[in-house]
């Protein structure tokens, strides 16, 4: 059994996607549960998809796919933004205009012939295939991100929880959204590489969702966020290992089923605590029927 | 008028003052020309788009003066807004959001010292929820979440306090001690200036400002709120009591939200 957790563990590929994991873990556990509070799921999504003919067109050309990406996002960004000047659309339906616009234009060009081989590594990514270069690019950012998260906390959180009345407390939401917009993307740059186009929605959002069923409080939230994500890394790649699955399917797997057990576990306590509520209840009122009684 | 309040620069005064929204063609309130004084309680009667919340908005310099003057004694006022309208789902507890408050007087990059946990926690015991102080704020009564607001905005520290309705919808204990800590504020030197529809209760206040989109009336109650006035103030929606001198006012059946007044 002990040789079963060791053995993956002692595999350099194995330590290295470990280590790359954990990191994004630190960035998506805290800066996703900002995303999920805000209601920003489905943006993140929409951002992560955008990059797509971007990241395509480096690998078409030999540039590094982290440049390629920062192009496709800016790009997206600004369709998204222009399209969205359309008054008689809802800004729901200009996104997902300019996002399957984008997503099918990078399946296009990734299809064409005259693209290298590698149209699944982009959407997927190749978890097993980090390096030095991306652990330590992971790392630094995780610093930035932990580090913007902290000094703003307060203002993000009396913000997001009294938005029409944030510029009374001096604060602008605008300017935050900017903020968490900028953060978002940049960490869907960084973990691209790791988890694809496709699969890095999963991370940034996935351990926060469902740290949100369970939790009250919002330092709890991102602790508990942060557990799954290294939790689901770990399950899914011993999985991968073992079982010879693809290590970014493996963990995205994993935090899906950690976000069911999550959505079970509450589904429990609410029953619960309905219970619970019924029986003081109908103690209250026997209580009631024995006072009327007595007066 | 109460001693307390002679003499005082004005917290907060304004003269002929107009807002307009960005894109409106015309003015959401104007003529509005008012002073609350340290210590004051003013009513801002008016119904539902009259410009209440609009003359919030303009006091805590979310909405720019389209012409007339508005001059802050202090530079800055705190706001209660109506309970109804906060996010329930949020995972902050009642302490959180009073908390919350420091964020006003705080640069950016600067977290909430000791001294303000301190104070916020002093805020939630003046608003009677020092028991509450780590409930999830959803999970509050109607009227307790209107009192968190107002430990808030005590925690915002600012000698103007703007309340937007705070007794729509809450249950009577809450009335009663909201009531008796405004009082009780208003005492202590704050200026207090409360939306409401409740003319019985502007009547029990020191000053009243009736405003319909312009300006109606502003003064001592006693002197300002006349029948006229009123109707002036409410439009056609005024129905005599049978049998009482007393006026009512048909309640408004929907919400007011910042949209309706534009």
């Amino acid at each position: 059994m002990i040789e079963w957790l060791l053995e993956p563990l002692s595999e350099p590929i194995v330590a290295r996607s470990l280590a790359e994991l954990a990191l994004l873990g630190l960035v998506s556990g805290t800066l996703g549960c900002w995303i999920v509070l805000a209601g920003r799921s489905y943006s993140a999504e929409s951002l992560a998809h955008s990059m797509l003919p971007g990241l395509v067109g480096a690998a078409l050309l030999g540039l590094p796919l982290v440049l390629g990406g920062a192009i496709g996002l800016a790009v997206g960004a600004s369709l998204i933004a222009l399209v969205g000047r359309i008054k008689v659309l809802s800004s729901e339906i200009a996104v997902s205009v300019v996002i399957t616009s984008l997503f099918g234009a990078g399946v296009l060009l990734g299809l064409a012939p005259a693209t290298p081989a590698g149209l699944g590594g982009i959407l997927f990514g190749d978890l097993l295939a980090v390096g030095f270069g991306e652990i330590a690019l992971a790392a630094g950012y995780a610093a930035i991100v932990l580090a913007i998260l902290f000094v703003l906390h307060q203002g993000l959180l009396a913000t997001g929880f009294d938005r029409l009345n944030a510029k009374a407390l001096g604060r602008s939401p605008a300017q935050l959204d900017l903020v968490l917009a900028l953060l978002l993307a940049g960490a869907t740059l960084v973990a691209v590489q790791a988890l694809g186009n496709l699969l890095v929605v999963a991370m940034l959002i996935g351990p926060a969702a469902s740290a949100r069923l369970l939790t009250q409080r919002i330092g709890p939230m991102m602790m508990v966020a942060v557990a799954i994500a290294w939790v689901a890394s770990l399950a899914g790649l011993y999985a991968s290992y073992h079982a010879e699955l693809a290590a970014g399917a493996a963990v995205t797997c994993a935090l899906v089923v950690a976000f069911a057990a999550a959505l079970l576990i509450r589904s429990l306590r609410e029953l619960l605590a309905s219970d619970t509520r019924r029986r003081s209840r109908g103690a209250q009122s026997r209580g009631l029927r024995l006072r009327s009684r007595r007066a | 008028m109460q001693d307390r309040a002679l003499s005082c620069e004005p917290l907060v005064r304004s003269n002929r003052l107009a807002a307009r929204y960005p894109g409106a063609s015309v003015p959401a309130i104007s003529s509005i020309t008012f002073a609350v004084e340290a210590g004051q309680r003013v009513a801002l009667l008016g119904p539902n788009g009259g410009g209440k919340s609009t003359l919030f908005r303009v006091i805590t310099g979310e909405l720019a003066p389209s012409s007339g003057e508005l001059e802050l004694g202090v530079g800055h006022s705190a706001l209660v807004p109506q309970s109804e309208r906060s996010r329930l789902d949020y995972p902050v507890s009642a302490l959180d959001v009073a908390l919350m408050g420091s964020v006003s007087r705080l640069p950016w990059w600067r977290r909430p010292s000791r001294a303000d946990r301190a104070l916020a926690s002093e805020s939630l015991r003046r608003v009677g929820l020092e028991d509450e102080a780590n409930t999830t704020f959803g999970e509050l009564s109607g009227g307790q979440r209107q009192r968190v607001l107002v430990a808030r905005a005590l925690v915002q520290d600012s000698p103007l306090l703007l309340l937007d309705e705070p007794f729509a919808g809450i249950d009577a204990p809450s009335a009663e001690l909201l009531a008796a800590l405004f009082d009780q504020l208003a005492a202590e030197g704050r200026g207090l200036l409360m939306a409401t529809h409740d003319i019985e209760q502007a009547r029990s206040w020191d000053l009243v400002l009736c405003c319909n989109r312009v300006q109606i009336a502003f003064g001592d109650p006693a002197q300002v709120l006349t029948r006229e006035v009123i109707e002036r103030t409410y439009g056609s929606s005024l129905v005599p009591l049978p049998g009482d001198e007393s006026l009512a006012i048909t309640p408004p059946h929907h919400h007011h939200h910042f949209e309706a007044d534009r």
